[in-house]
């Protein structure tokens, strides 16, 4: 197990964000407590339980992390900005890609009115795209 | 020509093309740049926007008489569906989480773009493909979707409503559905990973904070939604039966789903104005937001309780725990209730200026209160037994969904326009707008709560003159006309915006927020240089030069009073 470096219990990065969704998760299980015992109605409990899931599975991910992790310059109050240079990320600039998987994904669905031909057509450029998206280089715009 | 000149003289920078992009339509098309993204969001929510207000008149002008006959009853039933459908799943929707969020956060939180920007594009298109699928329901035989924008079974079975219309209503919703899904996904991730240095999380304007929670509640609600619609599909064209009795499913089921996504869903329209006023009142009043913490965890607590009551709408039915949803729908009016005290806390003694941004945000604040009132009448299952399916029901949800969605709206987009565009709104114009709108809609709205005490059930295409409900239909589609002039008054000051444009400037209203620090509109990237971010109002500190007490606190560095 790696141990936190430089930094005492709970005090890494990310710590709002874990509890953000860790108490998504607790106030979801309470209210899946109370609402299952008194009504027995299983539709909507089910719907809560998979909610209680939703806060459950990023914030135990970003809570492990938190406990593992400095916090970084966004996460400390006195950070100066120039602990945040150098490079972001990588930003593309323009991409045709999306818009073709918009709109073969557009094909596809009036494929369930108008029949299945239409999914056909809507599939083959939807691969291409696909293909595309992930060959595509990332032009430009690294910050 | 003076206002080029006057251009020249206050320096403003001439926007200097650091991408390589293709011209025109292209552009718009292929760009990643969450501005622009951001822009066809808003201009393409504002086209339905548009649509959906014309079928709300042609609404009005088929109930402005007794038995007026200008539709039949089933175009009449497509015009309120498709009329429910672009309003809620196409503007307010996207208006926010779409437009506002893609040009705002990035800017308030100092990123240089969306985390993903090539998802949000596709969001875009698998919006833009959605909205035309369903527009193109009118133009199919049988014609578009009848069954009211919630589709309850059994009324959306192949047998109740055959017909390619409503399975394009249920196509566009699948699309609409995953581009949600996507910019939910999107925000998080860029609010959580790409905050500038010192931008902690309860140091974000609560705009951001509020799109935070509104992106949590798409994660939750709108795949409900999704698999709902497709379980729907199986049933209308694959044999299967979850929602058909005859072969052993139950149609209240698809209630509990559309409900738990539906009433979330209404916080998702909700909640991003709530930021967007919230951004406004303290700018306008020359003060910082009243009691930031307080509203953040009252936006925590909506988010969590609106997810809770879904079955509110479902009292009539009779299987559903009254106690429970009628108590949770109570507890919402807490936290609504301390962001009103921090809205009014916030103009408090304040010096008020009532440019339009700010006359909008004040319109919200009393509209909203009176839908939000009524709403709270509504979860008391005995009054909601009486006037459940009434146009009191109408009133109530016509002014939270306009005081939120349209007056918030409208406020943000009066409010960050100069700084996306880098010109200003006629304020003359824009103020005329805002209180023909509100006088419309108040003038709209009062009577039909009176018709729904009287027993006007919503969703009837005719009426007899024995009813006695004529002459408040006549003030209720009056005042419905009133708002159709209001927004041309909107267009008009498009129009004189775009011809003789007034250059903005950076920061026209002083604001608060990093989006103003940067220039207007902002440069590829969005920050050629940002200030230190010491508060929740870093622009304005750097602008006014107000000290952050500094003092040392232990080894981890330094901590900021």
């Amino acid at each position: 197990m790696a141990k936190a470096v430089g930094t005492s219990k709970g005090t890494g990065g990310f710590r709002s964000e874990a509890l953000l969704f860790l108490g998504t998760a607790a106030f979801f299980a309470i209210v899946l407590g109370v609402y299952w015992f008194s009504s027995y109605e299983d539709g909507g409990s089910l719907l809560l339980l998979f909610t209680v899931c939703l806060g459950l599975l990023p914030g135990s991910y970003l809570f492990w992390w938190s406990r593992r992790m400095r916090p970084r310059p966004e996460d400390r109050p006195a950070a100066t900005l120039e602990e945040g240079a150098g490079t972001v990320n990588s930003f593309p600039d323009r991409s045709v890609w999306p818009l073709t998987v918009g709109v073969s994904m557009g094909f596809v669905a009036l494929a369930l009115a108008f029949g299945p031909w239409l999914a056909v057509i809507g599939g083959v450029v939807a691969i291409i795209s696909f293909v595309g998206v992930i060959a595509e280089s990332r032009r430009g715009g690294v910050v | 020509m003076t206002l080029l000149d006057e251009a020249a003289a206050l320096h403003l920078p001439v926007h200097e093309e650091e991408e390589e992009l293709p011209p025109g339509l292209l552009k718009w098309f292929t760009s990643t740049d969450h501005k622009s993204i951001g822009k066809s969001y808003l201009y393409t929510s504002m086209v339905f926007f548009f649509m959906a207000g014309l079928m709300a008149m042609m609404i009005r002008t088929q109930l402005i008489q007794p038995d007026t006959g200008f539709f039949d009853q089933a175009t009449y039933n497509e015009l309120f569906t498709m009329h429910g459908s672009l309003m809620m799943y196409l503007f307010a929707g996207p208006f926010a989480f779409g437009g506002f969020a893609n040009l705002i956060i990035p800017l308030q939180i100092g990123a240089p773009d969306m985390a993903f920007p090539r998802l949000n594009l596709l969001s875009y298109w698998l919006y833009a493909a959605g909205g035309v699928i369903m527009i193109s329901g009118f133009f199919v035989q049988g014609g578009a979707a009848e069954f009211g924008w919630v589709a309850y079974a059994p009324l959306s079975s192949a047998t109740n409503s055959p017909g390619a219309g409503p399975d394009l209503w249920i196509a566009a919703l699948i699309l609409t559905g995953f581009s949600a899904i996507f910019t939910g996904v999107n925000l998080v991730t860029t609010i959580f990973y790409l905050r500038a240095p010192g931008m902690t999380m309860f140091r974000m304007p609560i705009f951001t904070w509020n799109m935070l929670v509104t992106a949590i509640l798409i994660l939750i609600a709108f795949p409900v939604l999704t698999s709902a619609l497709v379980m729907l599909y199986c049933d209308r064209h694959f044999g299967a039966h979850f929602f058909t009795v005859s072969g052993g499913g139950v149609p209240i089921l698809w209630q509990h789903l559309f409900w738990y996504f539906g009433h979330p869903e209404v916080y998702i329209l909700a909640l991003p104005y709530f930021g967007i006023v919230t951004e406004i009142l303290p700018v306008f009043s020359r003060k910082p937001v009243f009691g930031y913490k307080g509203l953040v965890f009252a936006t925590l607590a909506i988010a969590g309780l609106s997810t809770s009551v879904w079955a509110h709408h479902m009292f009539t039915t009779g299987v559903v725990l009254l106690p429970f949803f009628s108590g949770m729908s109570y507890l919402i009016a807490v936290p609504t209730g301390i962001k009103f005290f921090a809205w009014i806390g916030s103009m408090w003694k304040g010096q008020i200026t009532l440019e339009t941004p700010m006359m909008f945000a004040i319109g919200f604040l009393f509209v909203f209160l009176l839908g939000g009132l009524s709403g709270v009448l509504l979860a008391s299952p005995p009054i909601d037994f009486f006037v459940h399916d009434t146009y009191y029901v109408v009133a109530h949800f016509h002014e939270v969904l306009i005081g939120t969605a349209v007056l918030g709206g409208f406020a943000g987009y009066y409010y960050w326009y100069p700084k996306f565009t880098g010109r200003m709104l006629r304020s003359r114009l824009g103020q005329i707008h805002c209180v023909l709108l509100i006088i419309g809609f108040i003038l709209q709205t009062m009577p039909q709560y009176v018709l729904g005490l009287y027993g006007m059930a919503r969703r009837i295409a005719t009426y007899t003159p024995a009813d006695h409900w004529t002459t408040l239909n006549v003030l209720s589609s009056a005042g419905a006309y009133l708002i159709g002039v209001s927004f041309l008054f909107f267009l008009v000051n498009q129009w004189i915006s775009w011809r003789r444009p007034i250059p903005a400037g950076d920061n026209p209203w002083d604001g608060h927020a990093l989006e103003w620090a940067t220039s207007s509109p902002p440069p590829h990237h969005n920050f050629h240089f940002l200030p230190p971010i010491r508060s929740e109002r870093p622009t304005w500190d750097m602008n006014h030069g107000e000290p952050a007490r500094v003092d040392v606190a232990g080894p981890t560095g330094v901590t900021v009073r």
